[in-house]
């Protein structure tokens, strides 16, 4: 519990770190969002006609007013307006959010489904050649970037089928959950790939570290079946790296994944902030990014406290 | 020398040690410009040839030579590659250090500057950096190194503690070594191990990231060649000429496949503990 507490006191401070460091860099970028927004059309306007647009979107203040504003906006549930949607930014935030959620989930669930099992399967097969070929696959599946493996695809698809991947607008899972998985499976395969690599090698060597402990040779020595040793008494311990992996992975995923949505066209978290850093939308860059280290902070606590579930031995906090 | 012949009697660090290798001479063979054809030399007559006799690897959408610009672009990536991770080798082992070897208000405020730039997902943060900054070389140089600071200084903070309360630096402080002998001599000189491995697993990271950049066009800047971004022109053009997207596909991937191999190999070598279960 004190952990945790403690834990939850530093959310805050490492917070108000991402807050100044993103509402610095982001305007520090050159030139505004006005005329990032309007585009040429920006040269028509008058100068009151761009103050009070600039007074609009609270960006006609100096930065520490601004700063303020902003701060106390937030603590109030408003992250500001957005200057390329015309919206709250929190709106536009929930209203991809779901996506990238989406997306994280499938692929977290590829990689434990196939990443899993491989992982079992090559650590009670040490040094076979099914071992060795595991491990290769590994390790070219965690060598290649999901741009590569998301080209790939698509040409596979293109040339050898006629197809495309599903684009066009997206259909949220609620309202035609078929055209939504349709939309989503490859981009979760893209995603899932390189993460099932990564846990195939992680549930390989901590199950080959388990299956060498007293404990098992015990549950061995008195008779219990091999599927038993594995599933019951060698595997529950061999999770702890695993979730770790997986938690880590499923943070950053959770903060969108700009190269993918890219090549596929959707329009999610990550996308969302790197057309906002290039439109020079303030407040959508400061809220997303708020929001996306606000994640991944979550998440890594509840790896933590996971641990303590899988292993009742661990003190969090302790040296 | 014996870490060499350690790596070339490791099984994955032999084949990681060759990819790693020949990258390198292709990469210094592309930055001195030793290339079959010039990278950036527009043969319009040759538009969209497939790999033949003269261009080993096609033209592109300009009759640009693709075998000429991946070399181009492998030394591109290397140079940002091993810039960027020298840069993140140098600030987090100085960070790391000074948090350990000062500790209290040090270690606490500069933990949590590596905590905040750790809770900014890594390719968000370079792309941050290089609207800034600029597209270029040197902007996704810097933009790469910020990013992995914080993954060195946590490698280096967490073994330096550890060394700092161990017997033989009491002993160093007793016979009135200097801090900053004790740190560079008895603290620094134990990390090259964890170090080492870090450094060579980064280098796959950086080859990644530079090639995310670029591939978003926030990297190497046109006409100069970059992995990335052959990869990004050839996405309309895959159908009718798919070799724009296999070459500097298997390229990158080949590449950050060797510096795995290898990273793997030296946990192996220098990490006794992790030998009983290599992944």
């Amino acid at each position: 519990m004190n952990y945790l507490m403690r834990r939850l006191a530093t959310f805050p401070l490492v917070l108000l770190g991402v807050s100044i460091l993103v509402f610095v860099a982001i305007r520090m970028v050159p030139g505004d969002s006005i005329t990032a927004m309007l585009g040429t059309e920006a040269g028509l306007l008058t100068p009151a006609q761009r103050d009070s647009l600039a007074a609009y979107f609270g960006i006609d203040q100096p930065w520490f007013v601004q700063y303020w504003r902003w701060i106390g906006g937030i603590l109030h549930g408003n992250l500001g307006i957005s200057v390329t949607y015309g919206r709250p930014v929190l709106d536009v935030i929930i209203e991809r959010f779901p996506l990238t959620l989406e997306l994280a989930v499938l692929s977290m669930i590829i990689a434990l489904a196939v990443g899993m099992p491989a992982g079992i399967f090559a650590a009670t097969h040490n040094e076979k050649l099914s071992d060795l070929g595991v491990r290769m696959v590994a390790m070219i599946g965690q060598s290649t970037p999901s741009f590569v493996l998301g080209l790939l695809i698509i040409y596979t698809l293109s040339a050898g089928f006629g197809v495309l991947p599903a684009m066009g607008e997206f259909a949220p899972l609620w309202q035609d959950p078929l055209r939504n998985l349709s939309q989503l499976i490859l981009p979760a395969i893209t995603l899932g790939f390189a993460f099932a690599a990564s846990v195939t090698r992680i549930s390989r060597s901590a199950m080959l570290d388990v299956l060498s402990d007293d404990y098992v040779r015990t549950a061995r020595s008195k008779g219990a079946s091999a599927r038993s040793v594995i599933w019951r008494h060698a595997l529950p311990n061999a999770l702890i790296p695993v979730v770790t992996l997986s938690g880590i992975e499923f943070g950053y995923l959770l903060g969108g994944a700009v190269i993918v949505e890219q090549i596929y066209a959707l329009p999610g978290l990550g996308r969302m902030v790197l057309d906002a850093i290039q439109q020079r939308d303030y407040a959508l860059v400061q809220g997303a990014v708020l929001f996306i280290a606000f994640n991944f902070m979550i998440v890594n606590l509840l790896v933590d406290l996971a641990y303590v579930a899988l292993d009742p031995r661990i003190r969090l906090g302790e040296p | 020398m014996r870490i060499l012949r350690a790596i070339f009697g490791h099984g994955s660090g032999r084949i990681g040690g060759i990819i790693v290798g020949v990258y390198l001479l292709v990469a210094i063979l592309g930055m001195l410009g030793l290339t079959p054809h010039n990278p950036i030399t527009q043969y319009r007559v040759d538009r969209l040839h497939a790999p033949n006799g003269a261009y080993w690897m096609g033209t592109d959408l300009f009759g640009r030579d693709v075998a000429s610009r991946l070399m181009a672009g492998v030394g591109q990536s290397f140079t940002v590659a091993f810039f960027s991770v020298a840069f993140a080798t140098l600030a987090g082992t100085v960070l790391g250090l000074a948090a350990a070897w000062l500790g209290r208000r040090w270690d606490g405020v500069l933990m949590r500057i590596m905590d905040v730039l750790l809770a900014f997902p890594a390719i968000l943060l370079a792309l941050l950096i290089v609207t800034v900054a600029g597209p270029g070389t040197w902007t996704s140089v810097v933009a790469i190194g910020i990013v992995y600071t914080p993954i060195f200084t946590r490698v280096v903070r967490g073994p330096a503690l550890s060394l700092k309360a161990r017997e033989f630096v009491d002993a160093a402080r007793t016979f009135g070594s200097s801090s900053s002998y004790i740190v560079t001599r008895h603290l620094l000189l134990n990390l090259v191990a964890p170090l080492t491995v870090q450094v060579t697993l980064a280098l796959a990271w950086a080859l990644l990231t530079e090639a995310g950049l670029s591939f978003l066009g926030l990297g190497t800047q046109p006409p100069a060649a970059s992995l990335g971004l052959m990869l990004s022109d050839s996405r309309n053009l895959m159908e009718t000429a798919p070799w724009l997207m296999i070459f500097p596909g298997l390229a990158i991937m080949i590449s950050i496949l060797g510096f795995n191999l290898l990273g793997d190999a030296l946990r192996d070598i220098l990490d006794p503990k992790m030998r009983r279960a290599p992944a």
